[in-house]
């Protein structure tokens, strides 16, 4: 359950860390073996499923930031997914159907270029988690849980009810936005590209758990009583600890859009916020590898159960249920072995 | 006679028709122990917490080194050198002894915002915080989990913690609840020495440590400062053996 492993001293719990690093790494060389091993036979559909893990990781990644090393859960995360996939749907929509999106003060007609619609989608996604978190940050608990949902389901409707959008129809995106070099609509590359981005903002998280707002955040969770006490406000870092972790999953909701050339306000429905928490709890909230572990496993069952059964959820839940009495740290705690206490 | 460090005046707190704090006037002063004792009830958490700023008071006024803390929260307070122990420890239990120092030293530093450099590697705080732990005589428990120690230690840890803040005064709420003689004992030598670092504010029930240490002591009874002298001035007062050592009897 544990996520101080980040931020452990170097010397004394050699062993473990270092199994944590073989598992993150197997995980990690897993998704690229299964990945390449489905091109290599010309699977494409499971290159697409493998790059639809990739994502659906990132987003995990930036909840995990908030929930599993701030300890806030939030239940509105498909927000900022949702905000992202409409960033990259809206701004290809101007552009491939050559509408101005605005014209003052400067013509502005969207565009397909990957890079710039991450940082448009991001940028959203901060400064959505930026007001929301403002005001949720007020409470805790269970409130903070309602509030983040309540959110959540306000952006949700405002999408079905915004023709201009395509309103409940969701929006298509006709060709896949363009990344220089690359040819976005191979499969494999934009496989890789997915990877590149995920390993980036894992990154990313292990450099911010283990800084100074690392260690405050990861205080925040435990003991915000004791924070207060050495002169460090919890409200501030948490708050930022949301921003960025809004930004990580509005650029997830992004790829996504492209992966599935369409957003729709599905993606930003409950129950992506509720799939994302449980991507954590499987995978071993505040693991740094826990989201992809999860995902992983989550689109492997709901592809191979999804096969045996239509009911497939209703085993999904059995195992969740067995993770959560029996294996509290998750996949990884299970096989990385976990912390004694926490 | 030194300016006090910690000044209170006229100080008043109620909780609908319960006065919990009535106009309390004290003052901390360098060097010294202070004691504050009373019986279950007298309102000495409420006090305590009106000092390090988790409530606000009614009316009056508190200062510190003769600035005026109204308008500034707990994290405020902390940050200008109010080093606060609670009743009940608290600490980040996942953390270890040396991370939670740590955590102690980045808030004395100020700076938190910072993203890139890894916090255990920044010897800017960990030099202080080691120095820390081995006034509070934690050494070589550095990589323990807060959680897997001993009652006692965690008491040191809370010490060691606020001597990385940098402290001007110590605000230390029961420390010796709940230990043995032998670690009463220890705690209140460890204690005795940190006096010359910056003057204590002590809530304590063990009325042997209190006798044993303080310069002064306070008496709070209903929310009321009813005596303050020295040890002995206290022990011989006999309002105060009336309504507080009497009871003990």
């Amino acid at each position: 359950m544990s996520a101080a492993e980040i931020t452990a001293a170097p010397t004394g719990r050699g062993g473990r860390m270092a199994r944590a690093q073989i598992v993150n790494a197997a995980l990690a060389l897993g998704l690229i073996g299964f990945g390449v091993g489905a091109w290599a036979m010309g699977e494409t559909f499971l290159v697409t499923l493998a790059t639809k893990v990739a994502i659906l990781a990132i987003a995990g990644a930036g909840l995990n930031l908030v929930l599993g090393f701030g300890g806030l859960v939030s239940f509105g995360h498909a927000a900022y997914f949702g905000l992202g996939g409409y960033t990259a749907g809206i701004l290809a929509h101007h552009a491939l159907n050559y509408t101005p999106m605005f014209e003052w003060p400067v013509l502005f007609e969207g565009t397909t270029s990957m890079p710039v619609i991450w940082l448009v989608a991001m940028a959203v996604g901060a400064l959505a988690a930026a007001v929301i978190g403002a005001l949720s940050l007020r409470t805790t608990g269970v409130y903070f849980i309602m509030i983040t949902l309540a959110f959540g389901q306000m952006i949700f409707y405002f999408a079905i009810s915004w023709p201009a959008y395509g309103g409940e129809d969701g929006l298509p995106i006709y060709v896949r936005n363009g990344f220089p070099g690359l040819n976005t609509l191979d499969p494999i590359q934009f496989f890789g590209l997915v990877v590149a981005l995920l390993l980036a903002v894992l990154g990313l998280i292990a450099m911010l758990a283990r800084s100074r707002f690392g260690l405050a955040l990861q205080a925040a969770r435990q003991n915000r009583q004791r924070l207060m006490a050495v002169g460090i406000r919890p409200g501030g870092v948490l708050l930022v600890a949301f921003v960025i972790s809004g930004a990580i999953t509005a650029l997830a909701g992004a790829l996504y859009a492209d992966l599935n050339r369409f957003v729709s306000p599905s993606m930003l429905s409950w129950h992506l916020s509720g799939e994302l928490l449980v991507f954590l709890i499987l995978g071993g909230t505040g693991r740094l590898f826990a989201p992809l572990a999860g995902a992983g496993l989550y689109i492997a069952l709901e592809h191979l159960l999804g096969g045996v059964s239509d009911h497939w959820q209703f085993f999904f839940g059995l195992l969740l249920l067995g993770v959560v009495l029996f294996a509290r740290g998750g996949v990884i705690g299970f096989l990385a072995g976990g912390r004694k206490h926490g | 006679m030194a300016d006090p460090i910690l000044d209170i005046r006229g100080l008043s707190k109620s909780f609908g028709a319960l006065k919990a704090t009535d106009d309390v006037s004290l003052d901390l002063r360098p060097g010294e122990i202070h004691a504050l004792i009373g019986p279950n009830g007298a309102g000495k958490s409420t006090l305590i917490k009106q000092i390090s700023g988790e409530i606000a008071p009614d009316a009056g006024e508190i200062r510190l080194d003769g600035r005026s803390l109204s308008g500034v929260d707990a994290a405020g307070r902390a940050r200008l050198g109010m080093a606060r122990s609670f009743q009940v420890s608290s600490v980040a239990a996942e953390f270890t002894v040396l991370q939670n120092v740590v955590l102690a030293a980045q808030g004395a530093s100020g700076a938190t915002f910072r993203f890139f450099r890894p916090v255990m590697r920044d010897s800017a705080l960990l030099d202080p915080a080691r120095d820390c732990i081995a006034q509070a005589g934690l050494t070589g428990r550095e990589n323990v989990p807060a959680a897997e120690l001993a009652h006692g230690e965690r008491r040191k840890l809370e010490i060691a913690m606020a001597l990385a803040l940098r402290p001007r005064l110590f605000l230390l709420d029961e420390p010796m609840a709940g230990m043995g003689t032998e670690g009463a004992r220890a705690l209140g030598d460890l204690l005795d020495g940190l006096r010359h670092r910056a003057p204590i504010l002590l809530v304590e029930h063990d009325m042997d440590a209190v006798f044993r240490l303080s310069d002064r002591v306070s008496v709070l009874v209903y929310g009321r400062v009813v005596a303050t002298g020295t040890p002995d001035e206290i022990r011989a007062d006999p309002e105060v053996q009336r309504v507080y050592l009497g009871e003990e009897a």
